[in-house]
């Protein structure tokens, strides 16, 4: 299913599309429930709850204590009963806690049960840096749990694909993990991009998980990428036109990861660039670079280049947090390289 | 009261499950030569029996109905032949076949039956935390369900395990957290693990009601685990209950146990079927044609549900590729 967008559409931050997707699955589904740190009156604390405990209440909407252990098992175990948790795990750096639960539990079980046991729940959480959160607040991770299979793993880069995925992933089987970056919610007390705030039409409507999007079309060089990122490619793609023709895509999820996609866009422009907020050693741009290795390397016209988070921490101070993040200006010099 | 017909019922059901992994370990075994290879065999891979701890199983599936959940241990044979799962399914699955439980890709630590509510986790503690879920779900589904966490008494020191206790406790779910303390940790002794003597001490923390139970007893097992399963039925919360059984064998097969010195000899002596079995005799009960009866009537079940395992079909090695996501 797919919602139409015209001038008309209302235009709301992700965070509202997040928790409106939610709100939406609950009105239709009594299974489906919200559970995390701070998830109740407070709204979840980057917003994807907002709202929803003063329609559903404390019984659907349930505040939990700091036991990230203790409520993601018991999503699984209510999982697995046959209701649809919406569990949030309020920032991806804190998996160090819960992570038994995640990768031995939530993700295996439907495979070691031979197929006879789902797991029918969202795992949703902050990632992202940009803010001087420092080493502990601010990271992405996506692809540690890219790396280990059973797990969906999507990441939206604006409010519209944010509510579709999210309507997908309640709707899903499987066990999703659903990465909000703190910088696309479109929060009033951080700064924005102003893609973080766009058209959602007020029906529902799914996004695919594992079909990537081409958020600008172009010819001479694919630049992929996810989450907040897309947005700085997005920037550049348009501050470029004229001069260098760039297809921005957005892959949107990880797992599974859109090969084809990756394929299309690279057999047309021959050049490929690669900005990932995440590790670049072990991750996302060296799993692109293989796909396109392992089908034709020939297709390329120049070397990779790669935006990517060094392999250090995330530093405090904001000259040194700046200093590694992936930025336009640095994804502009890779365009730059990469066309010659 | 525990009725005479029940007495000699869990009789009956802990010989058949002493038969059924006594049969395991000699499968097990069997074909591990010139040299033991744990990897090798028609059973490979690690092996963690529960002789001894038939009464906690017995006594505490009693209390269970079909649609109750029960997340055991890494060591979970005896709770689900108890819990009902289907030994010849469950034997299918021990022996790697595409006719087990889970079609091969569990093994003896991963054994899932929906049909029974019965799921196990070869990560120590972890199963509890999912059992809280399954409670909240049987909570909000109105039924009078109840969940069950088997974890040893090495688990009571996981986060793991004090987390699923307060989130029971806080949301007064029907759950029923069992520790089997069997004195070991692999080698490590419980006394030297924690300096707390009573475990069940520790459910106090979270307000609630918990018994250490000492004897290793199945009628005084069946019944403290009845007050706790009659509580969570009728919306009165979870309970703890700290079984102090016995592990007669090592922790896994092929531990020669030697940490154990002298209190390997001091725990044979406490194997809970022979003593029962004079209960039942001095109670006029059973006499040796009855003993022999039911142990027949065990062994036999036995052999046909490991015979169905060694004839059925190995999975197809591309089988791997299946279930990763529904």
């Amino acid at each position: 299913m797919t919602a139409t967008i015209d001038a008309s559409t209302r235009r709301v931050t992700t965070a509202k599309a997040i928790s409106e997707a939610i709100a939406q699955e609950m009105r239709t589904d009594p299974n489906v429930f919200v559970m995390g740190e701070d998830v109740g009156p407070y709204g979840g604390i980057f917003g994807s709850t907002g709202g929803l405990f003063d329609e559903f209440g404390a019984t659907r909407i349930i505040d939990t204590p700091i036991s990230e252990t203790g409520f993601i098992g018991a999503g699984i175990g209510a999982a697995v009963e046959g209701m649809r948790p919406v569990v949030e795990l309020m920032f991806v750096d804190f998996f160090g806690v819960c992570f038994d639960q995640i990768y031995n539990h939530m993700a295996k079980i439907h495979y070691e049960s031979g197929g006879n046991v789902k797991v029918p729940m969202v795992l949703m959480m902050a990632v992202g840096g940009g803010y001087s959160d420092a080493a502990q607040h601010s990271q992405c991770l996506w692809a540690s749990f890219a790396h280990m299979p059973g797990m969906k793993v999507v990441a939206p880069s604006n409010p519209y694909d944010a509510k579709g995925l999210m309507i997908s992933a309640i709707r899903d089987d499987n066990p999703v993990i659903f990465m909000f970056h703190k910088g696309v919610m479109g929060l009033p007390w951080m700064a924005k991009n102003p893609r973080s705030i766009g058209p959602v039409p007020e029906e529902e409507y799914t996004v695919p998980i594992g079909k990537a999007a081409v958020a600008h079309e172009g010819s001479d060089v694919t630049v992929v990428s996810i989450s907040m990122s897309v947005q700085h490619c997005l920037d550049v793609a348009e501050e470029l036109e004229g001069d260098v023709s760039v297809e921005v895509l957005d892959l949107r999820s990880l797992v599974p990861l859109d090969r084809e996609a990756i394929l299309a866009s690279v057999a047309k422009t021959g050049r490929l660039v690669i900005v990932d907020e995440d590790y670049k050693s072990f991750g996302m741009s060296g799993e692109v670079i293989a796909t396109i290795a392992d089908h034709d390397p020939s297709m390329l016209k120049a070397p990779v280049q790669r935006v990517c988070y060094p392999d250090v921490p995330v530093p405090y101070a904001r000259v040194l947090e700046y200093e590694v993040l992936p930025t336009r200006d640095k994804i502009k010099a890779a365009i730059a390289k990469v066309m010659g | 009261m525990i009725s005479d017909d029940t007495r000699v019922q869990f009789y009956k059901d802990m010989v058949r499950i002493r038969t059924y992994e006594a049969a395991l370990q000699r499968d097990y075994h069997a074909d591990k030569t010139p040299q033991w290879d744990i990897g090798a065999g028609l059973i490979p891979g690690e092996m963690h029996l529960a002789a001894g701890q038939e009464p906690v199983a017995v006594g505490l599936c009693a209390n269970l109905e079909q649609d109750d959940a029960i997340t055991g241990p890494h060591r979970p044979h005896h709770l689900a032949l108890a819990k009902g799962v289907d030994m010849k399914a469950m034997t299918a699955e021990i022996f790697g076949r595409v006719t087990g439980l889970c079609h091969g890709k569990g093994g003896h630590m991963h054994l899932f039956d929906p049909a029974n509510h019965f799921s196990c986790s070869g990560i120590i503690a972890q199963g509890m935390p999912v059992a809280v879920g399954q409670a909240f779900a049987f909570n909000r589904k109105g039924t009078d369900n109840v969940a069950v966490a088997v974890a040893g008494e090495g688990a009571a020191n996981q986060g793991a395990f004090h987390e699923a206790l307060n989130l029971a406790a806080m949301w007064k779910l029907p759950v029923i957290f069992i520790i089997e303390d069997n004195d070991w940790a692999i080698s490590v002794a419980r006394d030297t693990a924690t300096p707390i003597k009573d475990g069940s001490l520790r459910a106090a923390a979270y307000g609630m009601p918990s018994a250490r139970i000492e004897g290793n007893d199945v009628e005084a097992i069946y019944e403290a685990c009845k007050i706790a399963v009659d509580r969570a039925r009728a919306g009165g919360g979870p309970t703890m209950l700290e079984i102090h059984t016995v592990r007669l064998w090592g922790h896994f097969e092929g531990d020669a146990q030697a940490y154990r010195g002298d209190e390997l000899q001091e725990a044979t002596e406490r194997d809970p079927i022979p003593a029962y079995e004079k209960r039942l005799r001095a109670a006029g009960l059973l006499d040796d044609e009855a003993v022999a009866a039911i142990q027949a009537e065990a062994q036999a079940e036995v052999e046909a549900a490991i015979a169905f395992a060694k004839e059925s079909p190995e999975p197809k090695p591309s089988d791997a590729y299946l279930h990763v996501f529904a």
